[in-house]
């Protein structure tokens, strides 16, 4: 057993748990913060996508006791009250989602790659956007809304 | 995923004297490669010793002409940094290509390169690089790290802890993904090293790992230009062959990616 | 209609808990003292069962229970149906296996459950599953339909000799030979529709309580129909008699037809709850997913068309072999018969086809419907055999689709259907046009100059979706009606409760049918919650596939809507003094035509509960439901047209461009319909380009996970042009068609058609992997 501390969504948490908890089990299981999903066991579909320390991570391959001493923010945090983060709204606003499995962590994972384009002074162009969609399985949208949506919340953050 | 008992390491030595301790450690970095063998019950090391905080392990220094990436440094670190880009853009391009943007933020260059797997981006870079590999206990040639699929020259408890390279005159790295898992199905490092030598590393289609392709850098050497490849004769027998493609599929590619590889060097 | 009426693009409202992490989906749920299930799935795919040896397990931590096959029988759980009883052309019933939700005697494929552990954690539970030591007698396999057939093949099941659990036909045979035998020219095919795995985002999940107090079953699952599961638990698996049994069906990740089936693992929580008087959660991980799920697709095929010297199609003869795996699954009868063969047609006029398949068992997974379930299948076939016989007969593919296109409605096709509607000429046009068809030859010879190899492939794709009425599919054998309910309830303040047996599992249903309500009364949607997957909520339905939840659930509404507002008019007649017939219902107003009287919806909705001024002998309340059994099928279609470019060095396809053009009669929320179209469409390229399930000789499903089944990523697929035309659906009130298969069965034929167009070889398989393509441009 190992006692694990760590912010989550601005909250510090501390929990004993099996040194091979699995980062997304300690948040769906602990925390009860089940927006974060798991979709496989070979870290492809990127339901996990949580941020940690803030960059985007696959919480089903990090385990808990990695994490202890970081700051996660999950789905649940990203929204500022009852105020969206634009990412948010603009899967929304361009439907891209339909059963939702996927879409937390589409969108930490979205977060991320307009934080960085930002950082990098980059520009997201479809054709990057989808490249970096590589580590996210949508199996409902076929993907066209969520560029969509991507594009729209670049241009709003930029 | 059995259980296992977690250490983080402060330091190399630190790290050294847990292993020293375990019955059966395993030293874990990113653990995007671990991580999931572990869940598939595939390794179930009776402990893990993290190496993912050791500063000293960390970051990438150039010196001239030399540039040394410490084992903890994530792809995402090689990938953007500018100043490794601007001597040596194919090492920084093979690190944003692999995995996805999650995977690079935790996998480290240290990992990649211990694990060996024959899919891997890194080992096709060190080898064409002639990189050295430089451990807790001595510094290895690259071309005696490598000894067959997942396996290495490193020594129980022996911990990466950077690697270090000449930049070359130029250098790139062209990927085939494999459709599904988005590893290498076949990746071709392309380096001109200074003195005028060209070394080609090839991942992902070789039936026992990474390996150089000897042809193509004799070629290379006499003429770096694409043309130089296209008549260069990769050996289907030495190919790995899958349902993605049988080893005929994965020659064609060798020559294809090593083609492309030296056209993006210029 | 307002502006969250029919027509209107509403943003949805279900949207809000998903992008806030506040879904709930079944893995989410947690009961006090939840125990897990390990399922000890089989290794072989064909082996006896000598013994279990489970000593060990239950010695190991947190073990509750290690429990088999013959217990689960012994306790007089049933065995798993089929829904859908096929005849032979002979006459005779199919030749069904008995499959237990435990194996008892034998395992039929990998991944068949040969006993479960229940523990007090998921790890526990996993370890003593490894631990649990199967005595198995290895058996010979066979993974192929057509080797199944073959004399000396491995036999599964004592009831199906051969392996063959129907041969079956449809159409006439001698008229079709004989027109074939008098055609000035004959085109010939072969095909491999390939297998694939549904793959919905969610595993499937199950969490089942059985409260001793109450002698009650309650049981969340991933089901796209939690009232058939119900129905099938308490009917025919014995769990439990239906009012002892909840079935809730929360938010579902999506099913695409793998979540309709009841399976074994919902059975076995259930059971095993009572058994060991613990609540039982199991959550598949995506190798059990692979394993497990129900499979789609997986059939082979041949067939010949002829054509008249003026290329008029003269007769359609086609053979299918079609793998239904180890088991019947719940509707797998049908996908290779009723929802294949009947589409043969197409848009075509042809007097003559005849369709045989022979279904057989082999060790596999069972094959059931996915994502358009029998209809890609047949419109693969019929869109590759009109393109190959266009380029043999030296025509535009465009042209000899239209020289052929049924023109006159209705329109009986020889086998079963008879067409309601549809404009094919203005789909086919509008998908030309969008695609700039008449300007590809110099897109093509620009491509060739950057050395790639462009080709172009048409699709001109029908469906028939809503499946029903209820008399008919119940003469083809099907074993349950397939008609929809709904119930309206109007609450004292004006709000309104829709509860419906659809179920949503990203439709979007929350928004499209709380936009009827906006239609008809003027209330905005925030007014309306729908209410469904709960059978404790919702009396009865029959859930959504088969893209029914429009053209039959919607329906369904709009009957009990007509009877609500009805009342809410003889009510406000009442009140305000005036005629029945004058009162008109908007904006959320009640009001007197051609007057200045008018009530509040609300004021009126009051009434009805206050009772005290209704008309003479009228019940108070405002509540009305209503069942809807559709007419006919109905018949979407379109046209699709895609462009690729391929990389002659490494035979990786590129999709330069998709257009489809649609025709889903009326549309009442165009976002939703749009993203149903990007879906279909991306799962149809995935058949074609990068999917595929594929047991190798040892009968091991070496595409057990994302590392080696390819799913489409973001990158592998373009954005897509879309358009629709409108020929609205006679059979029903709202003139829908249904859009939600439309995608996967149209686009397959039309991506392989492009790249065998670009690659000059037409024999390709699907999925057109990297390496088959750069394969057949060099064969």
């Amino acid at each position: 057993m190992a006692t694990v501390s760590m912010t989550v969504n601005g909250k510090k948490v501390t929990g004993d748990v099996e040194d091979r908890t699995l980062l997304v089990q300690f948040l769906r299981e602990i925390l009860n913060l089940t927006g974060t999903h798991v979709g496989c066991d070979t870290s492809q579909c990127g339901a996990c996508v949580v941020h940690v320390d803030g960059k985007a991570v696959k919480s089903c391959t990090t385990l808990a006791v990695q994490a202890s001493g970081s700051a996660v923010t999950t789905i649940e945090g990203l929204a500022d009250g009852a105020n969206l983060h634009p990412v948010q709204s603009a899967f929304r606003e361009h439907h891209g989602l339909q059963c939702g499995f996927c879409t937390p962590g589409m969108i930490m994972t979205a977060v991320d790659m307009i934080n960085r384009a930002k950082a990098d002074g980059r520009k997201l162009d479809e054709g990057t956007i989808r490249a970096e969609l590589e580590g996210n399985i949508c199996r409902c949208t076929g993907y066209h809304n969520i560029v969509r949506a991507i594009e729209s919340a670049a241009q709003a953050i930029a | 995923m059995h259980n296992t008992s977690y250490h983080r390491a402060s330091s190399v030595d630190d790290a050294a004297a847990m292993m020293a301790k375990a019955e059966d450690g395993k030293f874990v970095s990113g653990g995007q490669t671990l991580i999931p063998t572990m869940k598939q019950r595939l390794a179930a090391p009776s402990d893990l010793i993290d190496l993912r905080h050791i500063a000293a392990m960390k970051g990438i220094s150039i010196n001239g002409n030399q540039v040394t990436i410490g084992a903890a440094t994530t792809h995402a670190e090689v990938a953007s940094s500018k100043e490794l880009r601007a001597i040596c853009p194919g090492i920084c391009n093979l690190a944003g290509h692999i995995g996805d943007p999650a995977v690079r933020h935790m996998g480290t260059i240290g990992g990649s390169i211990a694990n060996n797997d024959p899919a891997a981006d890194y080992p096709s870079a060190m080898m064409a690089l002639n990189a050295q590999i430089m451990t807790n206990k001595r510094t290895i040639d690259t071309d005696d790290f490598f000894t067959g699929m997942f396996e290495t020259a490193l020594e129980d408890g022996e911990i990466i802890t950077a690697v270090s390279f000449a930049a070359p005159a130029k250098s790139a790295y062209a990927k085939f993904p494999n459709p599904a898992s988005r590893y290498a199905m076949a990746g071709v490092f392309v380096a001109k090293l200074k003195n005028g030598m060209a070394r080609v590393g090839v991942t992902g289609a070789g039936a026992s790992g990474v390996f150089r392709h000897e042809g193509m850098e004799k070629a290379l050497t006499d003429n770096w230009s694409a043309d130089a490849v296209a008549n260069a004769k990769v050996d289907e027998g030495m190919m790995l062959s899958d349902i993605h493609g049988d080893s005929a599929y994965r020659a064609n590619l060798v020559k294809v990616m090593a083609k492309r590889a030296v056209a993006a060097a210029g | 209609m307002g502006m969250e009426g029919i027509g209107a693009r509403v943003l949805r409202k279900e949207d809000q808990r998903f992008i806030t992490g506040k879904g709930r989906y079944t893995d989410d749920f947690k009961m006090a003292g939840m125990h897990y299930a390990a399922f000890v799935r089989s290794p072989h795919a064909h082996a006896k069962i000598k013994g279990i040896d489970k000593s060990a397990a239950e010695a190991m931590p947190g073990v509750v229970a290690v429990l088999d096959g013959k217990q689960l029988t012994g306790d007089g759980i049933g065995n798993l149906i089929c829904g859908w009883m096929i005849h032979s052309k002979d006459g005779s019933p199919m030749n069904m296996g008995a499959w237990s939700a435990i194996a008892t005697e034998k395992v039929r494929y990998v991944g068949d459950a040969a006993a479960v552990v229940i523990a007090d954690s998921l790890a526990n539970a996993r370890s003593a599953a490894e631990a649990v030591a199967v005595d198995y007698e290895v058996l010979p396999h066979v993974v192929d339909a057509v080797s199944a057939l073959k004399s000396g093949a491995p036999q599964l099941h004592p009831e199906a000799k051969n392996n063959m659990i129907y041969d079956w036909e449809i159409g006439e045979a001698a008229a079709t030979d004989a027109a074939l035998a008098k055609s000035a020219h004959v085109t010939e095919i072969e095909i491999y529709n390939n297998r694939l795995v549904p793959n919905p985002m969610e595993p499937r999940a199950a969490l089942a309580n059985y409260d001793v107090a109450e002698d009650h079953f309650t049981l969340y699952t991933t089901s796209q129909n939690p009232h058939v599961a119900r129905l099938v638990l308490s009917a025919f698996y014995q769990v439990a008699p239906e009012h002892k049994l909840r079935v809730i069906a929360p938010d579902v990740g999506g099913g695409f037809g793998s979540k309709i089936y009841i399976y074994p693992e919902e059975i076995v929580c259930l059971w095993a709850s009572k058994r060991t008087g613990v609540p039982v959660k199991w959550t598949a991980d995506r190798t059990e997913a692979f394993l497990a799920d129900a499979h789609g697709r997986d059939h082979v095929t041949k067939a010949r068309i002829g054509f008249d010297k003026d290329h008029k199609i003269t007769g359609f003869k086609v053979d299918t072999i079609a793998n239904i795996g180890a088991y019947m699954s719940l509707f797998s009868s049908s996908v290779p018969t009723y929802l294949y063969a009947t589409l043969l047609s197409g848009q075509y006029n042809i007097a003559n086809i005849h369709c045989n398949v022979r279904t057989v068992y082999t060790n596999t997974a069972p094959v059931d419907a996915y994502r358009g379930a029998g209809r890609p299948e047949a419109t693969f076939l019929v869109e590759r055999i009109m393109e190959t016989a266009a380029r043999e007969l030296g025509l535009d593919p465009a042209e000899l689709r239209r020289k052929n296109f049924i023109r006159s409605f209705p329109h009986q096709t020889p086998v079963i259907m008879a067409y309601d509607a549809g404009d094919y000429d203005t789909t086919l046009d509008a998908a030309l046009k969008a695609a700039d068809y008449a300007g590809f030859s110099a897109r093509r010879a620009e491509a060739e100059k950057r050395g790639k190899k462009r080709g172009i492939g048409l699709s001109c794709y029908i469906e028939a979706c809503g499946i029903a009425p209820s008399a008919a599919v119940g003469s083809l054998g099907a074993g349950v009606g397939l008609w929809e309910s709904a119930e309206v309830r109007v609450n004292p303040v004006g709000t309104i409760e829709i509860l419906t047996g659809s179920h949503s599992h990203g439709q979007g249903h929350e928004t499209t049918f709380a936009q009827l309500i906006s239609d008809r009364f003027g209330l905005p949607t925030a007014n309306v919650q729908i209410v469904h997957g709960d059978t404790d909520k919702v009396q009865f339905g029959m859930g959504t596939y088969g893209s029914r939840s429009g053209a039959v659930g919607m329906s369904a509404i709009v009957k009990a809507l007509d009877k609500v507002e009805a009342k809410a008019k003889k009510i406000a007649a009442h009140l305000m003094e005036a005629d029945e017939g004058d009162i008109v219902i908007e904006n959320g107003e009640v009001k007197v035509a051609g007057t200045d009287k008018k009530l509040g919806w609300h004021e009126v909705c009051l009434a009805a509960y206050t009772g005290h001024n209704l008309p003479a002998g009228m019940e108070p309340g405002l509540k009305e439901g209503a069942f809807y059994d559709p007419t006919n099928f109905t018949f979407p279609a379109g046209a699709y047209v895609c462009e690729v470019e391929v990389d002659p060095e490494t035979g990786v396809t590129q999709i330069v461009q998709f257009v489809a053009a649609d025709d889903f009669g009326k549309i009442i929320n165009p976002m939703i319909v749009e993203g149903q179209v990007h879906g279909g469409i991306a799962q149809g390229i995935g058949q074609a380009l990068l999917e595929g399930a594929i047991y190798n000789a040892d009968g091991q499903l070496i595409t057990a996970s994302f590392m080696d089944y390819t799913m489409p990523r973001a990158d592998d697929l373009p954005s897509f042009k879309l358009s629709t035309h409108e020929t609205l659906c006679p059979g029903n009130p709202l003139g829908i068609k249904g859009c939600g298969e439309a995608g996967a069965i149209g686009s397959p034929p039309a991506l392989i058609n492009a790249i065998t167009d670009a690659i000059g070889n037409n024999n390709l398989t699907m999925p057109a992997s990297p390496s088959r393509v750069w394969a057949a441009m060099k064969a």
